[in-house]
C-alpha cells in the first residue's frame, strides 16, 4: 500500500475525478431530458436585436495585461513568504532581516508603480 | 491489491460524506441568501416549495434539467462545455483538505493552505474559458473584468494567509486550527480578518463586487450565452466557492471546529457542528453585505485592491513578523 | 504499482499536451494545453514528494503566468493568422536550440547513470518529520541569501520594466482624486453675494 503522504493525494485525485464526472453527468442528464429546437436566431450570439457588427474578440486595454504582470510579481513575492513564515523561528536574525531587505526592495518597486500611476484604473 | 480495494471503498465513502453535505448545503444557502435578502427588503422571499420554502433551490435545479441547451453557432464547443464543469469541480475539490474535526479530513496534506490557494487561483480559468469560448461581446468583457478582479484580490488574500502562517507556523490546516486553542486568530489579527472577508467577496464576484455580471452593463457577464444545466453548474460552483471561502475563513480565523470556550456545555457539542455554525455565520454576513451595500465602480474596486488592501496587508505581515520575532513568540513547530 | 501507473498517466498527459501546444492551430487552445501540461507536471512533482514545488507550480505558473499568456494571446488574436508563416526561415535556428537542449538532457541523464549515488543523495525523502516547505525555508533565506536577494532585484526590474514598456499615462482623462475630493470645503466652492441690479456678479474662474 502507498505511503500515507501519497494516500492523501490519491484521495484528492479520486475526488477530482468524481467531481468532474458529476459535472458531466449533470450536463448529460440535461441533454437527455431537455427539448432541442434550435433555430438560427436562438443560436446567434447575444446582441440587442441586430447581427454583431464585428468579431466579438476585440482588442482590449493594455491595462489588463499590466495587472496580470503585476499579479505575477506579487504572487512570487507571496510564494517566497510561505516557507519563510513557517520557519521564521529557526532561521534567526539573518533570515528575518534578509526577508525585510527583500520586501523593502519590492516596496521600492511598489512605490514606483504607485507614483507612475500604473495602479490607477481610468 | 486487496488493501487498494478497501482503501478505494473507504475513500469513496469519505468523498460522498463531503460531497453530499456540500451539495445540500449549497442548495440551503441559496435559500438562506434569498431569505435574508428578502427580509432586509421587507419581503418574504421564497416560501412556497416545501416547509418555509426550503426546497425552492431543489425545485429550481430540477427545472434546469428540463431547459433547452443552447450552444451558440460561433462558440468553441468543447471549451464552452468544459467551462462550467471546470468551475464546479474546482470549487468542490478544494473541500478535500478542509478539516471538520481533528480526524475528519479527507486529505490531511502538509501544504493544505497552498492547496486551497492553488485551487482557488485556478478558478479564474472557468470564467476565462466561458467568456472566450462564447464568442460574444458581453461574456468576453465580463470574463476579462472578472479575471482582473480575481487576480487583484488574490494577492491580498495571499498576504493575509501569510499573517496566519506566521502565528501558526504550519501550512497544515489541522495544525493551524489546533494552534488556535487559546485564542482565535480573528482577535489578534482582526484587521486581517476584515481584509480577508472583503477580499473573499471580491474573489467570488459577490455583490458589492459583482462587476463581471453587473446586470445593467454586461447582461449576465460571462454566463450570458449559457442555459440549462450548464448555467446551473456555474451557479453551483459559485456558491460552493463562497462556502469554501467561508470555510477557509473559519479555519484560519475562527478556530475551525473548536468551541468558543473550552467549558462543559460548549465542548460537548460535536466538532463539525461548530465548523458548520461558523461557516453559516460568515455566510450570513455575505448575505447581509449583498443586501445592504451598493455596487462598486470598477476603478474603485481596483483601487481598493491594489492601493488599500495590498499595502495594508503587506505592512501587517511586517508588523506581525516583527512583533512575533522580537518578543520571541514564534511558534516552535520543527 | 498503482503509483507507477498514475505517474505514467500524468507523464503521458504532460507530453501529449506539450505536443498539442506546438501543433494546435488555435493559439488560445495552445495556451490551454500549456496549462494542462503545467498541471500534470505539478502532479508529477507531488508524486515524487516535492509537494511544495508542485503547489507553487500550480499557484505561480498556472494561476498567474498562464493568465498573462492568455491575456496576451487574446489581445493579439488577429495577428496570429500567419503564425506558421516563417516556419522554414526559423527552422535552422529552432533546430540549433533543440539540439543544445537535447545535448544538455543527455549530459544530465549521463550524470545520473555514471554517478549512481547521486540519485540516492538528491531524491526527496517522504515521511520525514520536517516537511519540504520547512527544509526549503531553512535554506533559502540564510544559506542562499545572495540568490534570494538577486531574485528580489529581478522582480524589481520586471516590475519597473513592465510599467515602462506597456504603460503610458493618458492626459486626456479626468481622474478621481479622493484626497482633494474629501478635503474640499464649502468656502472653496461657494460664496454668497448680493449683486446690485444691472451690475451682475463678478465671476472668477
Amino acid at each position: 500500500m502507498l505511503l500515507e503522504y501519497l494516500q492523501n493525494y490519491l484521495s484528492i485525485l479520486i475526488f477530482l475525478v468524481i467531481a468532474i464526472g458529476l459535472g458531466f453527468a449533470f450536463i448529460i442528464v440535461n441533454f437527455i431530458c431537455a427539448p432541442s429546437h434550435p433555430d438560427s436566431e436562438k443560436l446567434s450570439p447575444y446582441e440587442c436585436g441586430f447581427e454583431p457588427f464585428s468579431d466579438s474578440r476585440m482588442k482590449f486595454d493594455v491595462r489588463f495585461y499590466l495587472v496580470a504582470i503585476l499579479f505575477i510579481i506579487f504572487d512570487l513575492e507571496v510564494a517566497f513568504l510561505f516557507p519563510w513564515a513557517v520557519t521564521l523561528s529557526k532561521i534567526g536574525a539573518l533570515g528575518f532581516w534578509s526577508m525585510m531587505i527583500f520586501l523593502s526592495v519590492l516596496t521600492v518597486g511598489f512605490i514606483y508603480e504607485w507614483k507612475s500611476g500604473a495602479l490607477d484604473w481610468e | 491489491m486487496k488493501d487498494y480495494i478497501s482503501f478505494l471503498i473507504y475513500d469513496l465513502l469519505k468523498i460522498l460524506a463531503i460531497l453530499v453535505p456540500v451539495l445540500i448545503a449549497v442548495s440551503m444557502i441559496v435559500w438562506v441568501d434569498r431569505r435574508v435578502w428578502g427580509a432586509v427588503q421587507l419581503r418574504k422571499g421564497p416560501n412556497v416549495v416545501g416547509p418555509f420554502g426550503l426546497l425552492q433551490t431543489i425545485a429550481d435545479a430540477l427545472k434546469y434539467i428540463f431547459k433547452e441547451i443552447i450552444i451558440p453557432v460561433r462558440a468553441n464547443k468543447v471549451i464552452f462545455i468544459l467551462a462550467p464543469v471546470v468551475t464546479m469541480s474546482l470549487a468542490l475539490v478544494a473541500w478535500a483538505v478542509i478539516p471538520f474535526s481533528e480526524k475528519l479530513v479527507l486529505a490531511d496534506i502538509n501544504v493544505g493552505v497552498l492547496y486551497i490557494f492553488a485551487v482557488s487561483s485556478l478558478g479564474v480559468y472557468g470564467i476565462i474559458m466561458a467568456g472566450w469560448s462564447s464568442n460574444s461581446k458581453y461574456p468576453f468583457l465580463g470574463a476579462l473584468r472578472s479575471a482582473a478582479q480575481m487576480v487583484s484580490y488574490e494577492v491580498s488574500i495571499g498576504f493575509v494567509i501569510i499573517n496566519v502562517l506566521l502565528c501558526a507556523g504550519s501550512l497544515n490546516l489541522v495544525t493551524i486550527v489546533n494552534a488556535q486553542k487559546h485564542v482565535w486568530y480573528a482577535i489578534p489579527l482582526l484587521p486581517m480578518f476584515v481584509v480577508y472577508f472583503i477580499s473573499a467577496l471580491a474573489e467570488t464576484n459577490r455583490p458589492p463586487f459583482d462587476l463581471p455580471e453587473a446586470e445593467a452593463e454586461l447582461v449576465a457577464g460571462y454566463q450570458t450565452e449559457y442555459s440549462g444545466m450548464m448555467y446551473a453548474l456555474f451557479w453551483l460552483g459559485e456558491y460552493a466557492n463562497i462556502l469554501l471561502l467561508c470555510g477557509l475563513g473559519s479555519v484560519l480565523f475562527l478556530g475551525g471546529w473548536l468551541p468558543p470556550f473550552d467549558v462543559y456545555p460548549l465542548n460537548a457539542v460535536p466538532a463539525p457542528i461548530w465548523l458548520i455554525l461558523k461557516i453559516l455565520f460568515l455566510f450570513f454576513l455575505f448575505a447581509m453585505v449583498k443586501a445592504i451595500v451598493p455596487r462598486y465602480r470598477y476603478d474603485q474596486l481596483m483601487r481598493l485592491g491594489w492601493k488599500v488592501f495590498l499595502p495594508f496587508s503587506l505592512f501587517w505581515v511586517i508588523l506581525t513578523s516583527a512583533f512575533l520575532y522580537f518578543f520571541n513568540l514564534l511558534p516552535n513547530t520543527l | 504499482m498503482v503509483h507507477a501507473l498514475i505517474f505514467y498517466v500524468f507523464s503521458a498527459i504532460a507530453i501529449l499536451s506539450a505536443i498539442m501546444v506546438i501543433s494546435s492551430k488555435n493559439t488560445v487552445h495552445s495556451v490551454f494545453f500549456l496549462i494542462l501540461a503545467f498541471i500534470s507536471v505539478a502532479s508529477l512533482f507531488i508524486m515524487i514528494g516535492a509537494e511544495f514545488i508542485g503547489m507553487i507550480l500550480l499557484i505561480v505558473y498556472v494561476g498567474a503566468v498562464a493568465v498573462l499568456f492568455l491575456f496576451v494571446v487574446m489581445m493579439l488574436e488577429g495577428n496570429f493568422k500567419n503564425v506558421k508563416h516563417g516556419f522554414l526561415q526559423y527552422l535552422p535556428f529552432g533546430a540549433f536550440i533543440g539540439a543544445v537542449v537535447l545535448f544538455e538532457i543527455v549530459i544530465i541523464i549521463g550524470a545520473w547513470k555514471y554517478k549512481p549515488n547521486l540519485i540516492r543523495v538528491s531524491s526527496i525523502p517522504y515521511n520525514v518529520s520536517t516537511t519540504n516547505t520547512q527544509s526549503l525555508g531553512k535554506l533559502i533565506y540564510t544559506d542562499y541569501i545572495l540568490a534570494f536577494q538577486l531574485s528580489g532585484l529581478i522582480l524589481l526590474v520586471a516590475m519597473i520594466g513592465a510599467i515602462l514598456l506597456t504603460f503610458n499615462k493618458r492626459s486626456d482623462l479626468k481622474r478621481q482624486d479622493i484626497a482633494t475630493q474629501s478635503s474640499r470645503e464649502r468656502n472653496d466652492s461657494i460664496y454668497l453675494t448680493d449683486p446690485e441690479s444691472g451690475k451682475g456678479v463678478k465671476v472668477n474662474d
